[in-house]
């Protein structure tokens, strides 16, 4: 409709070169932080060898070789589907996956007769299983990202997610105890000698459909309020949702007896709410709702028992685990002594006893890890975390459309927010709950569910960082998606 | 195994790992910067919208000047730029408008801005919540001098030379 016809002097060249400058596609970053990331994991894994079978066998390069030749297949996707993905996303997360499977052998290898160490087989015991889960997963993301070719376009199913989204919630909660508990919390469906965490996939479809359903309210939530102590405070009815998802989340907490979860759907909703409206209230309100519900459960538990016991018990561990530490206290308390053990430098990979700690393949792997790197190894791997974490929130605020801001910015908090309920669970800086450890932890259903985050935070960085003056981007912007806001004009984005 | 060789690789591997991370910081500083320098190039459309006094200024030292561009300078759609050219700009939450705004506070097919000699105009089209030219309400046909912010509903546009 509407044609530049006259062309527009200096803002638009310094607009044009900008857009330039950004479009750099920095694939080639990528590829060589991904080499050196594999370099790591196969460094990890003779270290280990070393240190437990005294020797180097020749086969030691397999896993990170087998690894590596899958993420190198991810980057082609990404080189080729999205070019303008961030660079740091992929390498940061192959080296937190290739160190987990690594550890997951380390232990394997320490549970086998040592005569049969030198011949384990890559495919074999725990190690072997996360790495066949990684190939899948990774899979799975390069499927995701090819066929999402824009992430506005999942807000089409944003309700059918949503409702999905509770359904797998809800599903282990009313669920017989025999399929779906496992060690106290009832978060699975077990089928077979095969189970599958639903709630680890209930997280991304319940995030798009809070992305949705924030960007259609932000503007009552954020213009309608009242204001009482200098904070605005929204009105009663607008907090209906966020009333029922605090519910839906305790209800997790009762029912399936699992804080870490309902911690990790609560803060989601409350930040995302927070990006939406940029109301510190909401903050406030969420802060308050949740330590008063996780108070209330507490006291409930101590004085009533049933469905409240579960908490009060963990709770419990959490204020003095040294006052049972050969029975309930006795996961904490190794973790904790496991933790002291590796002190600054570690006992080396390889050098630990992992296999003292109960739960070591799961919940526990940060404290197994950091038996044998260190505090300094360990920060480096929180440090990785908080990469990942950031460019996901960098890739938020480079967006340009609503949706994709919170759907990046909720997904980044969400895994930051996991890493600090487990690792502040086996540090005991809160109460231990049942959360994975992601990308290093055992277990194919949060793997595959935090690949697929990934792959989301991939698409959305790319369409932040794919350049939006000129033809070309006009022309590499896939068609069949939603209608663009803006018809018939050149548009450009002033703000980065 | 000598004790030495899995010591070095011990160590070894600690500070490989931080390598790998500084290397990624590298990878990312350098993205930073490239977005840090190029938001210094253009103007900040927030603070322009926050402090009228800088929105004045350009104003003042560019007045004469042709407008170019319309910036939406506060609103969902704060940081879009259209390159003005001949053909007027029509301005609503219609799918088929120029700037299709999704504001609670906009109409359908909420205004209009049309050039007339280089001079552009602003007109209401018989929009709900009305449209602002700085503070006052438009009714017919104004002119639109070069930064001074049209406002509908949240969403405030801005000439630019």
């Amino acid at each position: 409709m509407t044609v530049a016809a006259t062309p527009a002097p200096s803002p638009v060249t310094t607009g044009g070169e900008s857009g330039v400058r950004l479009a750099r596609s920095r694939r080639n970053a990528e590829l060589s932080l991904l080499l050196l990331a594999m370099v790591l994991v196969a460094a990890y894994g003779a270290t280990v060898e070393a240190n437990l079978l005294d020797t180097v066998t020749p086969d030691f390069w397999m896993p990170a070789a087998a690894l590596g030749a899958v993420f190198l297949g991810l980057h082609l996707v990404i080189r080729f589907l999205a070019p303008f993905a961030d660079p740091a996303l992929l390498p940061a997360v192959a080296l937190l996956n290739g160190l987990g499977v690594g550890f997951l052998r380390r232990i394997d290898l320490g549970e086998a007769a040592p005569v049969d160490r030198e011949s384990l087989a890559i495919f074999a015991g725990i190690g072997g299983r996360q790495l066949a889960w990684t190939l899948a997963s990774v899979i799975l993301a390069a499927g995701l990202l090819a066929i999402m070719r824009d992430h506005r376009s999942v807000s089409r199913y944003a309700y059918t997610l949503g409702l999905a989204g509770i359904v797998l919630v809800m599903l282990p909660a009313v669920l017989p105890r025999s399929i779906s508990e496992i060690n106290g919390a009832k978060l699975w469906i077990r089928v077979g000698s095969f189970s599958i965490q639903p709630g680890e996939f209930a997280k991304l479809a319940l995030l798009v459909f809070f992305a949705y359903y924030l960007v259609r309210k932000r503007e009552v939530l954020s213009l309608a309020s009242r204001r009482f102590l200098g904070i605005d405070f929204p009105r009663g009815r607008d907090l209906g949702p966020v009333v029922v998802v605090w519910l839906i989340s305790l209800l997790v907490l009762v029912f399936e007896k699992d804080l870490g979860t309902s911690l990790l759907y609560f803060g989601m909703f409350v930040v995302t709410l927070y990006i939406a409206t940029e109301r510190v209230s909401w903050l406030l309100i969420g802060l308050i709702l949740f330590f008063g519900g996780a108070y209330l459960a507490y006291v409930l538990g101590e004085m009533v028992g049933g469905p409240f016991a579960n908490f009060y018990l963990r709770a419990e561990i959490w204020l003095d685990p040294f006052a049972d530490p050969t029975d309930k206290g006795y996961q904490l308390v190794q973790g904790l002594l496991a933790l002291g053990t590796g002190g600054l430098f570690g006992a080396g990979p390889g050098g630990g006893q992992p296999e003292i700690l109960p739960e070591v393949q799961n919940d526990f792997i940060f404290a197994g890890i950091g038996e044998e790197i260190g505090l300094f190894g360990l920060s480096a791997l929180l440090v990785v975390y908080l990469l990942i974490v950031e460019r996901g929130l960098r890739a938020a605020l480079a967006v340009r459309d609503s949706f994709g801001k919170l759907l990046a910015g909720g997904l980044a908090f969400t895994l930051g927010l996991q890493v600090f309920v487990i690792v502040g669970g086996i540090s005991k800086l809160i109460p231990l709950t049942g959360q994975t450890t992601p990308f290093l932890s055992a277990g194919g259903s949060s793997l595959m569910a935090n690949w697929l985050l990934i792959a989301v935070l991939l698409r959305v960085s790319d369409g932040a960082r794919r350049p939006v003056s000129g033809s070309a981007g006009k022309a590499a912007r896939p068609t069949g998606g939603p209608p663009e806001q803006l018809h018939g004009a050149p548009t450009e984005v002033i703000k980065p | 195994m000598p004790e030495l060789v899995i010591t070095v690789a011990r160590f070894g591997f600690l500070i490989l790992l931080w390598i790998f991370v500084f290397t990624v910081v590298g990878v990312i500083r350098r993205d930073l910067f490239a977005g840090a320098r190029s938001g210094r190039l253009v103007a900040a459309p927030r603070a322009v919208g926050a402090s009228t006094g800088q929105a004045a200024k350009p104003a003042k030292v560019k007045r004469g000047r042709a407008a170019h561009q319309l910036v939406v300078t506060a609103g969902q759609l704060a940081g879009t730029r259209i390159t003005l050219g001949e053909a007027q700009i029509t301005i609503g939450r219609a799918e088929d408008s120029t700037l299709v705004i999704t504001d609670d506070y906009a109409s359908a097919r909420h205004a209009r801005l049309v050039p007339r000699d280089g001079q552009w105009f602003v007109e209401d089209l018989g929009s709900t919540n009305g449209t602002y030219l700085d503070r006052a309400k438009v009714t017919g046909p104004t002119p639109v001098p070069l930064g001074v912010p049209i406002r509908i509903g949240r969403t405030s546009l801005e000439l630019r030379p």
